[in-house]
């Protein structure tokens, strides 16, 4: 079981993320006194609330303003508490973005932030409530740590994990209704240290979130299909990043694709393209998220088959990269 | 309690020698803001001298005041004002804003010693304070948290949420001015962005509003102790004030919001700080 777990694993898997979030915060507010809650009029969504109803007077609710949130958050942080503020992933990197950033990265304050709805979970309420920019914002600002789970058992591991990480923490969580990778949570996790979740030579997938689950099923289906043998990483810190992990795969896969439901500008996809780049090695490389647009409006099963973020379009993508003449030799004199 | 003759003169003594300091450091650093940091002096120098629990030789004393600078732009006011309290050594000011300074124009509160929150960015200030004043309601302690806002950055929506807030949850250990100088850096706040009716804006937010001069230390004195002693809501002085204050060519002069001085006008500056006799 993960560490902030202590219910059966068939509770654990009945749970959503953010359930499986709003019970372990709790459970870790009777442990520590000076964890504090913020929601902003998103209590319920987010889960926050079973924390809020079991310590009413260690949680405030801002109402819809979610500036003045983290504002509030900092000063609580400067009075020598924890807040967990935990509001929709697009709220908090883009209406409150600055607050983050100056009021809580800036000063270095012990804000732990669960961010819910990231990417495209929350599929069927359109653009204004996707999220495919925020680990790209979050990674840019100084002192804060991004941690994106794979699913409801590694977001308990996360949400205890922060506690002993000083400094701002950003976990970003779907809707929380996405199927569990893990059946237990004793699996080592470690802010800043990759997850292999399956062994492979042929190519290597880096995910996060819940394209973890969808790469181990298409790993699964194409050692049976092709006998092609694909490793699958869980990048569930995109900041720091592991970067030791991708020069392994660079070396011994010489193929690397990036999974992610986020833009595939500035997220996980250009957090592994810096390492493969500055690596100076040849590496066969692509990106897969949210082709830089509004994602269309639908129910997220259908939206990440669209944008071949489900097992399939993982296939089609591992097919298609591998089927591509590779040049590991010299011949720069070739041009493009 | 009202104060005494002796305390009054004390206190302008020390207002003097933070103006004569706002001016030697904008000639220092070759400019400042120094129409804003002139104006807030008398509010200041009196939480600073009389009434803050601070102890600048244990400046993390956990029971102490905090104070939030939300126009952090004044920072050329504040950290001198730190300094003759005795939190750091005031030579150091002569590198205000130069290469590796622990002192730019906005002061970083990781930093420079005294100062509890970074400020610098307009409309933020206040949502700290409120945060501040519940954390340390959730830790059952006593010490109490004063907001010192630019009257300009009342623009801010954020600033309203705070209040909101603030009322909202009954924050009456917090302490909040308005340095009411009329101006910002485009001109008069009624030109630019009218605040009016100002003081019915805090009071239809909750707040109670006590309207006083900002120059006047008897005047800010009973302000604060009523504030102190208020129970019902939290509490905001309006404090009347005049930028650019004690330094006539400055006063009411838009381009002193932010300026430079050279050595001829420095002198001028000082001559006219002397001569002036405010508080």
């Amino acid at each position: 079981m993960a560490e902030g777990l202590t219910w059966n694993v068939y509770d654990a898997n009945t749970m959503t993320q953010v359930e499986v979030y709003g019970e372990v915060l709790a459970r870790l507010g009777a442990e520590h006194e000076n964890i504090v809650g913020l929601s902003a009029d998103l209590a319920k969504s987010t889960k926050i609330g079973v924390f809020a109803d079991r310590f009413p007077g260690r949680f405030f609710n801002a109402g819809i303003a979610e500036q003045n949130m983290f504002g509030m958050a900092a000063g609580l942080a400067k009075a020598g508490l924890m807040p967990f503020v935990s509001t929709m992933a697009v709220f908090t990197t883009m209406r409150a973005a600055e607050q983050v950033r100056t009021d809580i990265c800036y000063q270095n304050l012990d804000v732990k932030i669960i961010a819910t709805h990231g990417g495209i979970s929350f599929g069927q309420a359109g653009t204004t409530h996707h999220c495919t920019e925020d680990i790209a914002i979050m990674r840019a600002m100084a002192n804060m740590t991004v941690i994106v789970p794979a699913d409801g058992i590694e977001c308990a591991n996360a949400v205890r994990a922060c506690i002993s990480r000083p400094g701002p923490v950003y976990i970003r969580i779907g809707r929380g209704f996405e199927p569990n990778c893990y059946t237990s949570g004793d699996y080592g996790f470690e802010i800043g240290k990759a997850v292999e979740m399956n062994p492979g030579t042929d190519l290597t997938l880096v995910c996060c979130g819940i394209t973890v689950l969808q790469a181990m099923e298409a790993a699964k289906m194409l050692k049976e299909a092709d006998g092609t043998s694909v490793r699958v990483i869980n990048m569930h810190t995109i900041k720091p990043l592991d970067a030791d992990i991708i020069r392994k795969a660079i070396v011994e896969t010489r193929r690397i694709i990036t999974f992610e439901d986020h833009n595939v500008y500035g997220g996980l996809g250009s957090a592994v393209a810096e390492v493969v780049a500055e690596s100076g090695r040849a590496c066969a490389f692509a990106r897969v998220g949210i082709p830089d647009c509004y994602s269309l409006v639908g129910y997220p099963e259908d939206l990440y088959c669209h944008y071949g973020l489900d097992a399939d379009g993982i296939m089609a993508k591992v097919r298609e990269v591998l089927g591509k003449d590779f040049e590991q030799d010299e011949s720069w004199e070739d041009g493009f | 309690m009202p104060l005494t003759g002796q305390e009054i003169n004390e206190l302008k003594g020390r207002a003097k020698q933070l103006r004569r300091d706002i001016v030697d450091i904008t000639f220092w650093a070759g400019g400042a803001h120094t129409g804003g940091a002139l104006s807030m002096v008398e509010i200041m120098v009196l939480l600073y001298y009389k009434y803050l629990n601070i102890d600048p030789k244990n400046p993390q004393k956990p029971d102490r005041d905090r104070l939030i600078l939300s126009k952090g732009h004044a920072g050329v006011g504040f950290a001198p004002l730190l300094a003759r309290r005795g939190y750091f050594d005031f030579e150091l000011l002569k590198d205000f804003n130069k290469f590796k300074s622990p002192f730019g124009m906005h002061l970083d509160g990781t930093k420079v010693t005294g100062v509890d929150v970074s400020t610098g960015s307009l409309g933020h200030g206040l949502s700290m304070a409120v945060g501040l004043a519940l954390g340390a309601r959730v830790k059952g302690e006593s010490w109490r948290t004063y907001c010192v806002l630019g009257d300009g950055e009342c623009n801010e929506g954020s600033v309203w949420e705070a209040a909101m807030a603030a009322s909202h949850y009954g924050a009456t250990n917090l302490i909040t001015f308005v340095d009411r100088n009329r101006f910002m850096v485009d001109g008069p706040t009624e030109k630019v962005m009218g605040l009016e009716p100002f003081t019915d804006k805090w009071r239809s937010f909750g707040f109670v509003v006590k309207e006083v001069d900002g120059h006047s230390y008897a005047a800010l004195s009973a302000a604060i102790e009523e504030a102190q002693g208020e129970t019902g809501a939290p509490v905001v002085i309006m404090a009347n004030t005049v930028k650019g204050k004690g330094v006539p060519f400055m006063e009411n002069d838009v381009r002193w919001h932010y300026g430079g001085l050279d050595s001829d006008r420095l002198a001028e500056s000082k001559q006219l700080i002397d001569r002036a006799d405010i508080g």
